[in-house]
């Protein structure tokens, strides 16, 4: 990997750079946009995770439903006042595509980029689409870093013009399969120019620490920053679900008892003889208990060697964000200056 | 092999129409060891359709024919009579046996009676799987005699992604992950290190993304370039 940083020492210079490159434990959360054309949604989700995340991920139509693209709803956060992560799978574009988006995006203010394979159509709600995967998520790393490195197109011609300058992450899934391999894509895609990796759901500690050792004997934290991804659990159920058809999530049993007893006090009883009241209370009790054990995670996280912020994932549950990073003790967020603007 | 499979009898039915005489061609390679559209299915075919029509009211005429290769026009020239004799020729061969007897016989309606499916293999008897995408550019000397392309759902060049779960793929758990078969093929023959070279982005010129494709063997051709 070759990067070159401007003279200002950043690659970009985007917050989430700024915050990582001084040293700070990062704080990325999740947005994502609507099912309709709707700008208020973007502006009312991006107040409830402003100044509790250094950038926040805007999906690239996750699990394959269409939504507001997200470059679309990143240019709507970026006028709210906060720093978006655009997502870009290869499910939807071809080369062409990627690279024209991007300098869309650039140019529309966006810094930072995750680089996605993205899930499979036959998942979300046009099964019966034709995919691209004209290249893959560790090609699309190569072609970016190249952009904006080497400032040429994935063709080798040179760009006539400011080249689009993206902090460039990937996706880590540390325990799906081959579990061995795993340690050793994750460093294919710093090779290939990953500046920031943003790992799969973390819910086993001790699986993810044997993972991260095997990371650290390759010496591939030192070369990228390693986000790792949380998210508070909504119910032992989610817990269940996830635990049973999510490949790459573990979640240890301690996780499932801890969110089922959090509900002790209804459990035992039929649908029916709850009251509507009766099953708010015990929403809010496994709320409150995921928002807990979420907390606990991130502590934990933050002493592994090699862990350089967490990535918070509170999918449709984007109020859990603050008191997560408050809980955490990650408030308020640093603040790295700017740095000043290169004479022209 | 080209491996394909019956389009149902409404559907065929509604292709032929009210035609009045029908040849049902069955083909003697691909589709006959598939069982698809040999002279077997060609027969069956036959009467089916005689039958049928019978029993809605509109009896005709339907005769069966099986060439061993519907793809060559060697292998057309001996039906050519009975072509000429009915209203719609129902092919049983894959999608290039329909195209070739509409190119070889222009003033015949040719309707296809298959659904070509893939270029694939039967694993066990009865079933069949996709082995290869005729993607022009064989990659399978870096795969361990494994196709990402036509095997793992994403054709990534540089898998496996996150969706590999316990030798499955994500989309099903009745489909194998094509990387954790790569992986294990390159582990049993102490070749991991080839999984850490990064593969550029794919030619997809020799694939059909460079528009219908086209091999020219000059040194088997027997045209003179004068004519």
């Amino acid at each position: 990997m070759t990067t070159k940083p401007s003279s200002n020492g950043y690659l970009v210079g985007s917050n989430l750079e700024r915050i990582l490159k001084a040293g700070h434990f990062a704080v990325t959360g999740e947005l994502g946009p609507p099912q309709s054309a709707d700008a208020e949604v973007i502006g009312k989700k991006a107040a409830l995770l402003k100044g509790y995340c250094d950038a926040v991920n805007i999906t690239d139509n996750q699990t394959a439903i269409v939504r507001m693209s997200s470059i679309g709803a990143g240019a709507l956060v970026v006028q709210a006042g906060l720093e978006p992560v655009i997502q870009m799978t290869c499910r939807d574009r071809n080369r062409l595509a990627i690279q024209s988006d991007l300098l869309g995006a650039y140019a529309l203010g966006m810094r930072n980029l995750l680089c996605l394979s993205g899930d499979h159509q036959t998942f979300g709600n046009h099964p019966s689409a034709k995919n691209v995967f004209d290249i893959d998520s560790i090609q699309q790393i190569q072609m970016v870093a190249a952009m904006r490195d080497d400032c040429i197109f994935q063709c080798g011609d040179q760009m006539k013009g400011p080249e689009p300058r993206f902090f460039v992450g990937a996706a880590s899934a540390p325990f799906a399969d081959p579990l061995e391999f795993r340690p050793y894509r994750l460093a294919k895609k710093v090779k290939a120019g990953a500046d920031f990796i943003q790992s799969q759901l973390i819910y086993d500690i001790e699986a993810f620490k044997t993972f991260m050792e095997k990371v650290r004997k390759l010496g591939v934290h030192e070369e990228t920053y390693f986000l790792a991804g949380v998210g508070p659990l909504k119910s032992p159920g989610m817990a269940r679900y996830m635990k049973n058809n999510v490949p790459g999530i573990l979640i240890p049993d301690e996780i499932i008892t801890r969110m089922t007893q959090a509900g002790a006090q209804w459990a035992g009883k039929g649908k029916d003889e709850l009251t509507k009241e009766d099953k708010r209370a015990r929403s809010a009790a496994w709320k409150e208990t995921g928002i807990q054990i979420c907390i606990e995670l991130i502590q934990q996280l933050q002493e592994i060697e090699g862990v350089a912020g967490v990535h918070i994932m509170a999918i449709e549950w984007e109020e859990a964000v603050k008191p997560i990073v408050e809980g955490a003790g990650l408030y308020p967020r640093p603040v790295v200056p700017e740095p000043t603007p290169q004479p022209a | 092999m080209i491996v394909a499979e019956q389009k149902s009898l409404e559907e065929i039915k509604a292709l032929i129409g009210n035609a009045d005489n029908v040849l049902v061609v069955g083909c003697g390679t691909c589709v006959t060891v598939c069982f698809a559209g040999g002279s077997r299915e060609a027969a069956i075919m036959s009467s089916s359709l005689r039958m049928s029509s019978k029993l809605d009211g509109n009896p005709r005429n339907v005769d069966d024919v099986t060439v061993q290769r519907q793809c060559e026009w060697e292998y057309l020239d001996t039906i050519a009579n009975q072509v000429e004799e009915v209203d719609v020729v129902l092919s049983m061969g894959c999608g290039i046996g329909v195209q070739a007897i509409a190119e070889h016989f222009p003033d015949t309606w040719v309707v296809p009676g298959l659904n070509t499916a893939f270029l694939g293999l039967p694993t066990e008897q009865g079933v069949w799987a996709e082995r290869c995408a005729a993607c022009g550019d064989c990659v399978l000397g870096l795969t361990g005699g494994i196709c990402p392309i036509a095997r793992c759902s994403k054709s990534l060049l540089n898998g496996p992604c996150g969706g590999s779960e316990n030798g499955h793929c994500e989309i099903d758990p009745e489909v194998q992950c094509a990387w954790q078969l790569i992986y294990d093929r390159l582990e049993s023959k102490d070749r991991l290190e080839v999984l850490m070279d990064l593969q550029t982005p794919k030619n997809w010129q020799t694939s059909r993304d460079g528009g219908p494709r086209k091999i020219v063997r000059e040194d088997l051709r027997l045209v003179s370039e004068e004519e």
